[in-house]
Formats: C-alpha cells, structure tokens, sequence
C-alpha cells in the first residue's frame, strides 16, 4: 500500500529525513517510534504531502502511484489520514460542518454527489457512539478550546468519518488519559480492517499495549534503524534508546 | 464650477424652503457657513490620511434628482429582509416612497425626517435631539445645511419594538449622477429595544454619492442594535457618518458590513455619558479590484464602569485597500473603564492594502484597555490541516475566511440577516461550501 524508498526530505534547505525505506501493507499496524528529533512527524507531513518540506530523492508512493508530487488534498482524496499531533484551532467551523465539508469534497472529487443529509446524520451519530462522543461537542467550533483529550479523539472521529485506505497517528496518545486512550484505541482497532492500514507515530510503548502493532521500527537522525515486532518496543520501553546507538556505533 | 461651489451656489434652493426665523434655519445657515469655512476634507489631515476624496468629488453630481415612480417591488425585493416581517423607510433618489415603505406611528414613530422637521407635534423631540450629537465637522454640516429627507425613529419608553426596522436608500441612476445626502434621526427611550438594517443601494451603473449623517440617542438602559449592510454597486461611493449617544446603562452595538461600493468611509463616534454604558463596533470588511474601505471609529468613555468592544475583521484582495484607524479616549472620571479594540486583516494578494492605526488616550489610571492588530496573509498550518482531509485549496482558503469573519457574524441577532451575510460572504469569496457558518 505504501512504499517508501531511501527518501529524502528537507526543510528551509535543511536535511531531515535521510534515507527512509518503508513498505507498509494493507491489513497491517506499523510503529514508528524514536527520540524527539529524530524526523517522526517530518515523517508523516511528508506521506500527507505538507508544502513547506521537499522531497530532494528517493521514492514515495501509494498504491503503486507516485505521490511526492501530488496536493496534500489529493492524497486524502486517495486515501491517505494524518492524525495530527497538534490539530489546529479553527474558531467559527463546527465540527460537523467540517467534516460534512470533508467528505463532500472528497465525494466531488471522485465524481459523486454530496452524501445525502439523512445518510450524514446516520453515518456521524454511528462514528460519534463508536468514540464516546456527545452530541454537543459536535457544533462546538473545530477544536476551540478543546483539551488535548478532546483534539485527538476528534481527529479519530474524522478518521472513522473519512474511512481511510492509510491512517498516520501522530503521538495520538499524548495529552490523552488512560480512560481516553481506550476509547481512542478501542475505535482505531474497530475501523481496522485487512483492507487498511494504520501508521503509529509514537514515543510510548504505552498506545501498543491497545493498539497491537505487527511491527515496530526506530527512527534516529532522519533513518530506520532498527526494525522489529512488538517486543522491540517494550525493549525500548525498559532500555530507552541509547542502547541501539551504541549499537549503531 | 467644482462640487464645492455648486453646492454652496444650490444651497439658496435649501434655503427657499425655509421659515425664516425657524432654529432649523439658523442651523443650517451656520452648516453650510461652516462647510464653506473647511470645504472637503483633504489627505493633508490626519484623519484623512490614508483616504482621498479627489477622484469621487470630479464627477458632476445632480444634486436634486427628479422623483422616481418606476420602480416596482419585484425590482428591489432581494434587497429587503423579505422572509420576515419588517418596518421599512424607503427612499428612491432621496425622496420617500410611500409604495416601498411600510411605517408606523402605532405607539411608536418610524416615519419621515421631513415630517419630524416641519411638524408642531415633533418640536419638542427635535428640539431636543436633532444635530445634538453630530460633530461640526465639514462633511456632517454639509449634510445639515442640505438634509431634508431620511428615517425619524422615536421609540418610547418601555418599549421593545418586536420586528426589525428596515432604512433604504436606493438610487435609480436616472441622472447621469447624483449626489444623496440623507439624514437619520433615532431616539431610543428609556429600557427600550430596537433593532435596525440600514442600507444604500445603487440600481444602476451610475455615480451615486451618499453623504450620510445618522444620529442615534439611546436613553437609559436602552438596547440598540444597527446593522449596516454596504454591498453596493462598484460605481457608488458612500460616506457615513454616525454618532451614537448613549446614557447610563444602555447597550448599543453596530455591525458593519462592507463588501460593496467603490470608496466608502464610515466615521462612526460612540459617546458614553452615563455609567456602565455597552458599546459594541463591529465590522466585517471583504474587498476585491480597486475598492476602498475606511473605518474611522470613535469610542469616548466619558463617565466610570463602561466598556467598549471593538471588532474588525478585513479581507483585501487585488489592488483593494483598506484604512482602520480606532480611536480610544478614557477620560479622567472614566475610572473602571473596560475598553478592547482587535482589528485583523488578511491580505489576499499582494497588491492590497491596509493602513492599521489604533489611537488610544487615557487620562484615567484605573482601567482596563488593550488594542490589537494583525495584518497577515493565510495561515499555513491551518491550510494543510483542511487540505489533508480532502479540502481542495481555495475551498479551504475560503473556509478559513468564513472563520477568520466570523467572530463578528456570530453577535448578529436577527437570524435572517445573519443567513444573508452568509450568502453575501460566499459570493464575495466566490464559492459555495453548502453550509452555514
């Protein structure tokens, strides 16, 4: 589903990632975790497509389609979620408008009409129950003073909303607590399917005890260094991180 | 002959009408004497810095348009809040149309300036009110030495008026120009509500210039909300200038809403002068091509424990400019003062424009006053945000514009004019997202 080859990206001429390899397929949970720094959510703005970072080599594609080159709205409308670590405020747009917006226009793009109002209603009320949501934080304006509990559990509606082929979690788990956690991760594994696929980005082993990843993979310096299943994160968990760059030395 | 000459030269025409002993006379005398004295203001005074009345003041303005009985409802029909019911005030080239109108003096008066001026039974309330708050400036005593005709709103105590009131003036464009110089009166009793849309509206491609003077009293614990809808033709230009009065207690708010005309400039003067007054100025700003928009607003917080709120909102795109320049005075009694004043600006391209000025004097030590303003383009984090779910770029840009507008739209009050700002804001951005903010 996703490949990524040797890929390089910078930003303001600055060298972040340097040489990933990633082949992600469909049915499957992948780790990423790493030190601050280290180019994880560089990472995953580069897979959404983010402007401001320029792939300089290497090979980025979806569904054996290049997308380096293509508009971050292009790659949603392929296929492709971030959930962002910091989801940004929008004062003035609900969330239900937002999201009806989102899928209207993801439907426009693929030729098809708007999703018919009653079949919106059904389809939010069902993703709205799947995450523990009450109704009222549905017309609240798009993460306005939401607390970061709140933030994350809404970019995991959208997710259940925008029913993606590939889905980034960026540092989900922070600023959530462990009843929060649940409920996020309870509603990941049910969207789950062997059709899709999940990215996590996390520095916890914490989010893989709910979310069971099939593999787990280090990043340091803008590289993988390390790849394994899910005992390498509890390794990483017990040990921290320096053990692997002494083994790289 | 210039504008300035033939206006002094037509004001013996005013004047023919006149009783001459009246106090209206000796008013308007010594409006146009003093209209002589200063002529139209110039780029050389501060207020005036960043907006020019050259290229509007060349044009050869009729200035006494022949009266127009073509117009029929279905022409102006969508310029009216027509899905509910309303008082309105119609004028068509300045003079009223009865047929357009639908007024009242059922335990309140919305009718006619000209009744109000010439009428014995309105003596007193002129007497009282009428160019008592208005500045001596050279636009407002222009406007006084030429006014005849405009809204007269006198809501008595107690009262709340329970629909809206609607003030329009079209132009028909059956001169080749013309010049409108309407004049509004509104007092607002004790405890009572209103709420009024005012509006100019241009029917054809013809220069119009609209000098307009409107003088708002609003008594003790009254409760006013103006709305002005500037969504004129390119071809017309308008010059607003209202003063508010307010006693102890009262609320009033102004929205206005500038996405039309070609030059307009709104010099809107806010005096508080009783205790734990609320005032509110507000004001969405939309321009594209060469249009010009200048909000000059006032706030005077004369006694204690009032506050003022002051939020502007401006979007320029092309060669658009915009001018905000926000004057705060706190004088010494005024302790307990709570005055905010937030003006940001977007702009759209490059070529566009605007000149921020926030003035603040404060001659109190115990108040509580802060202003901001930004002038920035697109936030970039939150266009990818829209962009990675599936929102095409100028949907997404248009999207973060309804937001960016929006903290001003959500104050207004009446439903159907909040649904028309909407619409208007979409057309103004040129998409259609098919949901409401």
């Amino acid at each position: 589903m996703l490949q990524i080859k040797n890929l390089h990206a910078s930003v303001e001429g600055k060298d972040i990632l340097k040489g990933i390899n990633l082949n992600v397929k469909a049915g499957e949970v992948h780790a990423i975790m790493g030190p601050n720094g280290s180019g994880k959510s560089t990472l995953a703005s580069v897979i959404s497509g983010k402007e401001e970072f320029e792939v300089t080599k290497g090979e980025l594609s979806f569904e054996g389609e290049d997308i380096s080159e293509m508009d971050p709205e292009e790659r949603a409308h392929k296929g492709v979620f971030l959930s962002f670590q910091y989801p940004v405020e929008i004062p003035g747009v609900s969330v239900t408008n937002f999201i009806k917006t989102a899928i209207n226009e993801t439907r426009k793009a693929k030729g098809l009409g708007d999703m018919p109002a009653g079949e919106m209603l059904k389809l939010i009320k069902e993703k709205a129950d799947l995450l523990e949501i009450d109704r009222k934080f549905l017309s609240r304006s798009l993460n306005q003073g939401f607390s970061g509990g709140e933030k994350k559990r809404n970019e995991i509606f959208q997710m259940a909303m925008l029913n993606p082929k590939l889905a980034i979690l960026d540092e989900t788990d922070s600023g959530l607590d462990i009843d929060a956690l649940k409920i996020v991760a309870n509603g990941v594994n049910m969207l789950k399917s062997n059709d899709n696929a999940v990215v996590l980005i996390t520095h916890y082993q914490r989010l893989l005890d709910y979310i069971v990843p099939d593999f787990v993979h280090v990043l340091m310096d803008g590289k993988i260094v390390k790849s394994g299943t899910k005992e390498l994160a509890y390794e990483l968990e017990e040990k921290g991180y320096d053990w692997i760059k002494e083994e790289l030395v | 002959m210039s504008l300035k000459d033939k206006l002094l030269s037509s004001y013996i025409a005013i004047e023919d009408h006149l009783e001459a002993d009246s106090p209206i006379h000796d008013l308007k005398n010594k409006a146009i004497k003093n209209f002589e004295a200063k002529g139209f203001p110039t780029k050389k005074e501060e207020a005036w810095k960043y907006t020019s009345l050259n290229s509007i003041l060349k044009t050869d303005y009729s200035l006494f348009p022949k009266q127009d009985h073509t117009i029929e409802i279905k022409d102006v029909r969508k310029f009216f809040l027509h899905d509910i019911d309303t008082f309105k005030i119609v004028f068509i080239d300045g003079v009223y149309s009865s047929f357009l109108s639908e007024t009242t003096h059922d335990q309140l008066d919305v009718c006619l300036m000209s009744s109000a001026l010439n009428k014995a039974k309105y003596e007193p309330v002129i007497e009282a009110y009428f160019n008592k708050v208005a500045k001596e400036d050279s636009l407002t005593s222009l406007n006084t030495a030429f006014a005849k005709e405009g809204a007269y709103i006198n809501i008595p105590k107690n009262k709340e008026v329970d629909k809206p009131i609607e003030i329009i003036n079209f132009s028909t464009g059956n001169e080749a120009a013309v010049m409108l110089q309407p004049r509004n009166l509104i007092v607002v009793g004790e405890n009572a509500h209103v709420q009024i849309i005012e509006r100019h509206q241009s029917l054809s491609e013809n220069p119009v210039l609209t000098n307009s003077v409107t003088e708002i009293f609003a008594e003790k614990r009254a409760f006013v909300d103006y709305y002005k809808v500037q969504n004129d033709k390119s071809s017309a230009s308008l010059i607003d200038n209202t003063y508010v009065s307010q006693e102890r207690e009262s609320n009033c708010n102004v929205h206005t809403f500038s996405f039309g005309g070609n030059l307009t400039r709104n010099n809107l003067n806010f005096y508080q002068k009783g205790e734990r007054c609320d005032s509110t100025l507000k004001g969405i700003t939309i321009l594209e091509g060469k249009q010009h928009v200048d909000h000059n607003t006032l706030v005077h917080h004369i006694e204690p424990n009032c506050e003022s709120h002051q939020d502007y909102k401006g979007l320029f795109d092309d060669a658009s400019t915009g001018v905000f320049n926000g004057k705060i005075i706190v004088e010494k009694e005024a302790q307990k003062t709570n005055a905010f004043q937030q003006n940001n600006n977007i702009l759209i391209q490059d070529k566009a424009t605007i000149n921020a000025k926030p003035q603040l004097e404060i001659f109190a030590d115990d108040v509580k006053c802060s202003h901001g303003c930004t002038i920035g383009q697109f936030d970039e984090d939150a266009l990818f945000y829209l962009r990675s779910r599936g929102i095409a770029k100028k949907e997404a840009r248009a999207l973060l514009m309804y937001a960016f507008a929006n903290t001003v739209l959500e104050s207004v009050k009446i439903p159907e004019l909040k649904a028309r700002i909407n619409k208007l804001i979409a057309k103004k951005i040129g998409v259609s997202l098919g949901f409401d903010v």
